[in-house]
């Protein structure tokens, strides 16, 4: 197919792929509903090719096992990241341009540096000073979370999100910083999601905060907004079909002579993104 | 020159040591780690680096491997805290791989560049213990946390540990100096040394130990005698090689000889053509015969031939399934056994046709009840001393639920559908069962995707993991029993990732592109059988050992030949795709490699250091080992059983609610919630469904994220009702896997089933007399239905022989097991259902005939467990029977009340009988239920039922519960007109759980509510 107008003017999402990563595919397909342009490009073709990265719009780290989490959820990938892709990571930063990292992704982009709380020196050692550490339970779980939107955020991809329903699927995934971490991360708006109960009440470290995260924080992004990472899983719960209680709503909506409709909140992050390019 | 480096999280941060200090306290408690005082774990990560690196170099490389925000490191040493009570350090032994040491050494590699030959990474975990135990405890905590067959467990003592720590750690490989094939002198050898040969192995010329089984030793070293034969024939003595792929490609594992016997000659049910032949294959000829007859769709596109069977699924995919079993590594190594096995059966979907992307996984695992402690030892020394202890049923169902969760959790495939079923005859070996479902397109460039064949001229192509020694007579092991000969070689660790980074070269890239001809797993057998077997589709294969990428220096060529190292694939390239395929492997981080050449001349060849060293006709190799003939037995004496003879209580809550909490019935959330079912999109009906999450009898994908077509998949098993009759356990697999697809959403004339034989003793008579039984079943009932077997896979040695604590000799074998798995297709998943009650108001339905079919229920083994003086299950006699005419009417008419949108849940009953369909219709709906069963009786669907807890607890097939809006009852009704139904009550807004006989309050046997009854389903395994 021809590229049209009107495909150029669609934001190009760049997926990472490759050594691990296995969320890419759905993430993907959240994007190209989202009326993105999506592309899943291999690691390695990313750093052969350092333009893909100065060509997108939008930066996507998906979830997935890279490098088998050994040494630790992300870090390896990271590290290689880091070591050949400095320049452009730090170009596509400077520039007004959109990040999103889940679940492994959001652990690659948190060792990498993508976070800086009280200061912007992004990708060095000092923007290291949040982490996401083994859950409470040191046992890798998948179940379906609530999260609530902190009204405070910075965060460009939650605007007009309130709550959403959608799984987390990870061992790794308690969020954790010091108390001044915590303190400013507060201050300064980067606290995006938390984990609430089934009736929006806090958590408070309770059962409906799966993994014992500080604060029932479960997503974060760096001082401009732009950069955005979570732990649960968005992209497998932008359609009616995919979430749990599916059929049960499905019921209550035909009792009501009415139909579920087919997209839930979650796709409003990916129509986010693609609406800032607006 | 080893250094090492540690890491340590700081205060109050890592979970796992807390973990594991309150798992040592349970182990403790349950006897198998002598009583102490712990009051502390904590876990350091530990790396010994054995490179040349500088002190810089090595503080640059250590700060790689941690996060400054929660982890601290040592260059150099160790933490030594001095208050440590004992220090335990966890490496693994010469040759195992080490994942997490691949990963460190590719990041170093990344930024210093490769490293040398004699540079090696390792990783070890150190656990600091705080308390006070003895030195016994300690040890038992190091195997307790560590497997001696695979892992190096060293103590310290505390005093010792703060002045010195542990070394580096450095475990290399030793193997032979000057590796090399021998002759073995077989032309010239009595028949009673040939015979030992058979069974115990080639005698190694060095050590002359027997080197592992050969397992050519059936009926009297038949086997043994046509190879002798073969080569008297052509006047030399074969090589060890070639005896060693002979006895892989030979082995039951590979060939099902007991499948493809001639049974039964000369009596008045013989079976010349075999089992196989004529009631698994046979059965799905008749099926697509008869679909061509009724003018059907046949939708099969490849079965029994491929590494999975292949549908049809839309115009652009087919879906692969299969199923494997991995029983017996997982009883050596749990954790190994099952990470290997669900990441092999991956390469069942990669290697069917062109290769096809997986997309679910499947499990179900037998196991014995993990708070029984049974000690088993293998060996008694002549001294009387037991020796070879097995693991625990509690150790060997953590580490395999371990394994399949690292497996498919890493490999970025969801594993939705699966059980458990507990039964102390699974304490010998337990079942391990992994499957998968891919994704294959229906055309590959320009061809049939489910198609593949290798020409003469193609390249032997070799990808994916190195090759050790690990898994070495893994084909011939699994058709033995288990005893004191069973190798240790014969375990593997699995590497998800790299399996992953391969199964995205192929299937995301390579195979798209046209690059290669044919492609199949290196499983059981190694390259021995992948090669030779790829082969077949051209005439033959000559490879050079030589060229085959090793993990470690000294193998012999046979070694290399039939090792089992995992995440290898074989493929066939064509000369002028050879160096874009590398290409495209390069890029994807996988290890590709040219070991030889296909070719027509009809000979299996392989050369090392310019010998030939196999040189076999292809078609001795392949079809040299003639069918075996067998007589089976069947004595209805060996199946009478004694059933309870107390009263029904009138107040059968107590009984109920302790049903839910049979380990048979449980809700399995510790298991489900550990494994990933939601990665690639396509989960809808997941495991478990409804606000209050119960389990699923069957869960619902959907492959293809932006069509709305699906699968249905299920598994069913009823290994008890073999203590009674195996046609009927076999009978009701098939019934209740059909029932659970319909009860989702599934469709009669879209499904199709795999089987999984996992039998005991089958060589003897009686054994095999249940097998015929059983697989008679099979032919009748899925012929009845139309739902025909596209895959299957036996395992014929399920039988543990040993010693008891005692030291008395015993024999375990497994219930004759045969697992079904379900596959339908689904052309709209919005058509889906689950068994959750939705609305209050709804009315209760019973749907199908309520038999007295107590024998073999989870009802009569709970009575007999808990009789005083008694203490083990009651059998009983009326197993359920499939009544398969009765049946397909009533499939028919919920499939259709299913699709059209008349029923509001829909449950399968299954075990625990109409009882536990109802609560769990309750507590999945988190909704009370008011039934009245009289309504049963009145409306003529109970037959001679004459006590409440039988009609409660009754094992009968082909029923449903289903809850419907009272909007609908009429066309619902209508629906199911001609089919046995009972309206028995209503969904309630109050959570109670009332069951009565006649409507007056006097009348009620069952009062409970919802939270309680899920307080005894989630309990059992809360907290494993």
């Amino acid at each position: 197919m021809a590229t049209t107008t009107s495909e150029m003017a669609k934001p190009k999402a760049l997926i990472l792929s490759g050594f691990g990563i296995n969320c890419e595919r759905e993430t993907d397909y959240a994007f190209e509903i989202a009326r993105a342009r999506p592309q899943i490009v291999h690691i390695n073709d990313v750093i052969a090719q350092k333009s893909l990265i100065r060509e997108c719009q939008i930066l996507v780290y998906p979830g997935g096992f890279v490098n088998g989490d050994d040494t630790g959820s992300g870090l390896a990938c990271a590290n290689y990241l880091r070591d050949r892709l400095l320049e452009e990571l730090l170009r596509f930063i400077e520039s007004d341009r959109l990040s999103i990292g889940i679940c492994n992704g959001f652990q690659i982009m948190s060792h990498l540096g993508m976070f800086p709380v009280g200061h912007d020196r992004y990708l060095t050692g000092d923007a290291v000073q949040t982490a996401l550490t083994f859950n409470t339970s040191a046992r890798y779980r998948d179940l379906w979370v609530k999260l609530s939107a902190d009204p405070a955020s910075k965060c460009v991809w939650t605007k007009g999100i309130g709550m959403l329903d959608l799984p987390v699927r990870h061992g790794e995934g308690r969020f954790y910083a010091d108390d001044a971490t915590m303190q400013k991360l507060r201050e300064s708006g980067q606290v995006v999601f938390r984990y609430v109960n089934e009736d929006g009440s806090p958590a408070k470290g309770g059962p409906a905060n799966p993994n014992g995260s500080l604060d029932d924080v479960a997503g974060i992004c760096d001082p401009t907004g732009r950069h955005f990472g979570l732990m649960p899983h968005p992209e497998v719960a932008i359609h009616r079909t995919q979430d749990a209680l599916y059929t049960l709503k499905r019921e209550l909506a035909k009792r009501g002579g009415k139909d579920v409709p087919d997209e839930t909140g979650c796709m409003r992050l990916f129509r986010n993104a693609v609406e800032y390019f607006k | 020159m080893a250094a090492r480096i540690e890491v340590k999280y700081k205060e109050g941060i890592d979970s796992r040591g807390e973990v594991i200090r309150k798992k040592i306290l349970a182990l403790m408690k349950e006897g198998v780690i002598t009583q102490g005082r712990v009051d502390s774990v904590e876990v350091v990560d530990a790396y010994t680096l054995n490179a040349a690196l500088g002190g810089g170099r090595l503080a640059e490389i250590a700060e790689t491997l941690r996060d400054p925000v929660t982890q601290d490191i040592m260059i150099g040493s160790a933490f030594r805290p001095d208050d440590v009570d004992y220090a335990i350090e966890i490496g693994f032994l010469p040759g195992v791989t080490d994942n997490v040491a691949t990963t460190v050494r590719k990041g170093i590699e990344a930024r210093l560049g490769s490293l040398g030959p004699d540079e090696s990474m390792h990783s070890t975990r150190v656990l600091l213990i705080k308390g006070d135990i003895s030195s016994t405890a300690a040890g038992q905590i190091g195997t307790a946390f560590a497997n001696p067959l695979i892992q190096k467990i060293k103590l310290q003592r505390g005093a010792e540990f703060a002045k010195e720590g542990f070394p580096p750690y450095v475990p290399k490989v030793t193997l032979n100096d000057d590796p090399r094939e021998s002759v073995i002198p077989i032309r010239d050898m009595p028949d009673d040394e040939l015979k030992v040969i058979a069974k115990k192995g080639v005698i190694d010329p060095v050590n002359k130990k027997h080197r592992g089984p050969l397992a050519l030793d059936a009926d009297n070293a038949e086997p043994m005698r046509i190879i002798k034969e073969y080569f008297g024939g052509i006047g030399r003595d074969p090589t060890d090689v070639e005896l060693e792929c002979l006895a892989q490609t030979w082995s039951e594992h590979c060939k099902h000889t007991l499948f493809a016997a001639a049974l039964d000659e000369g009596t008045s049910d013989p079976l010349p053509g075999g089992l196989f032949k004529t009631y698994i294959r046979g059965a799905t000829e008749k099926i697509r015969a008869e679909w061509k007859r009724l003018g059907r769709d046949d939708f099969l596109l490849s079965v029994f031939s491929d590494n999975s069977g292949i549908v049809k699924f839309d115009g652009k995919w087919a879906i692969t399934d299969k199923v494997e079993t991995h029983n017996s590594p997982s009883i050596l190594d749990p954790y190994g056994g099952s990470i290997t096995g669900i990441v092999g059966v991956d390469r069942d979907a990669v290697g069917a046709g062109e290769g096809a992307m997986p997309f679910s996984h499947r499990f179900y695992f037998c196991f014995a009840d993990p708070r029984i402690l049974r000690a088993l030892f293998k060996k008694k020394a002549d001294d009387g001393t037991l020796e070879e202890r097995m693991l625990s049923s509690r150790s060997i169902m953590d580490g395999v639920i371990e394994g399949v969760k690292d497996g498919g959790n890493k490999s970025g495939i969801p594993t939705p559908q699966g059980g458990a079923f507990f039964h102390e005859r699974y304490s010998g070996k337990p079942l391990v069962f992994v499957g998968v479902q891919g994704l294959l397109p229906m055309e590959v460039a320009g061809k049939p995707g489910w198609e593949k064949k290798a020409e003469a001229g193609d390249l032997v192509v070799v990808i994916g993991g190195r090759v050790g020694m690990d898994g070495i007579h893994g084909a011939t092991f699994s058709s033995e029993s288990m005893d004191a000969g069973s190798p240790m070689g014969a375990v593997q660790i699995g590497d998800p990732i790299t399996q992953k980074k391969l199964s995205d070269a192929i299937c995301k890239e390579a195979r798209d592109l046209g690059l290669y001809r044919s492609i199949t797993d290196n499983g059981a057998g190694g390259l021995s059988c992948s090669v030779y077997e790829m082969a077949k589709e051209c005439g033959g294969a000559t490879i050079n050992v030589d060229n085959v990428p090793l993990k470690y220096p000294g193998m012999r060529p046979d070694q290399i030949l039939i090792s089992e190292s995992q995440e290898r694939m074989t493929l066939a390239v064509p000369r002028d795709k050879i160096e874009q395929f590398m290409a495209v492997m390069q890029k994807h981080d996988v290890e590709a490699t040219v070991i030889g050449e296909f070719n027509d001349s009809g000979r299996a060849v392989a050369t090392y250091q310019g010998r030939t060293v196999l040189d076999l006709d292809m078609e001795f190799f392949h079809d040299g080992l003639p069918q075996r003939h067998l007589k089976t037995t069947w004595t209805p004496e060996l199946y009478m059983h004694d059933s309870p003879m107390s009263d029904a209580p009138d107040d059968m809550t107590p009984l109920l609610l302790k049903m839910l909490g049979r380990l048979n019935i449980c809700s399995k959330e510790m298991i489900f919630e550990q494994f990933d079912h939601e990665v690639q999109g396509g989960s809808v009906v997941k495991p478990m469904v409804g606000k209050g999450k119960v389990d699923s009898d069957a869960t619902v994908t959907r492959p293809v994220l932006d069509s709305m077509k699906g699968v249905a998949t299920t598994q069913a098993l009823f290994p008890r009702y073999s203590e009674i009759d195996t046609y009927h356990m076999a009978a009701c697999a098939i019934d209740t896997a059909v029932r659970n697809m319909i009860a989702v959403g599934g469709s009669l004339e879209q499904m199709s089933l795999l089987d999984n034989f996992c039998w005991c003793s089958s060589d003897e008579p009686e054994r095999l007399g249940q097998l015929k039984r059983a697989a008679k079943a099979c032919n009748d009932v899925s012929t009845a239905y139309l739902t025909p077997l596209i895959s299957g896979k036996d395992s014929m040695f399920n039988t543990f022989k040993g010693f008891d604590e005692k030291g008395n000799p015993i024999k375990v074998d497994v219930l004759p097991t045969l697992m079904i798995s379900g596959l339908g297709v689904m052309d709209d998943v919005e058509k889906c259902q689950t068994l959750d009650a939705k609305v209050a108001g709804d009315l209760v339905y019973v749907v199908g005939m309520t038999r007295d079919e107590m024998g073999g229920s989870e009802y009569y083994a709970m009575v007999g467990e808990e009789e005083e003086g008694r203490g083990k299950e009651y059998i009983g006699e009326n197993v359920p029977k499939v009544d398969t005419d009765t049946n397909l009417k009533t499939y028919k008419a919920m499939q259709d009340a299913v699709h059209s949108g008349l029923v509001a849940s829909c449950a399968s009953v299954g075990l625990g009988g109409l009882a536990v369909a109802l609560a769990k219709t309750a507590i999945g709906g988190q909704l009370g239920m008011d039934i009245d069963v009289k309504n049963m009786y009145d409306n003529g669907v109970v037959d001679d039922v004459e006590r409440l807890d039988n009609l409660l607890f009754s094992g009968s097939q082909g029923r449903f519960v289903v809850t419907v809006d009272p909007s609908m009852q009429a066309k619902f009704e209508e629906k199911l007109k001609g089919v046995a139904f009972s309206r028995v009550g209503t969904v309630t807004e109050d959570k109670n759980f009332i069951v009565k006989y006649g409507s007056h309050d006097v009348n009620v046997f069952v009062d409970t509510d919802v939270g309680k009854m899920a307080e005894s389903y989630k309990a059992t395994l809360r907290g494993y």
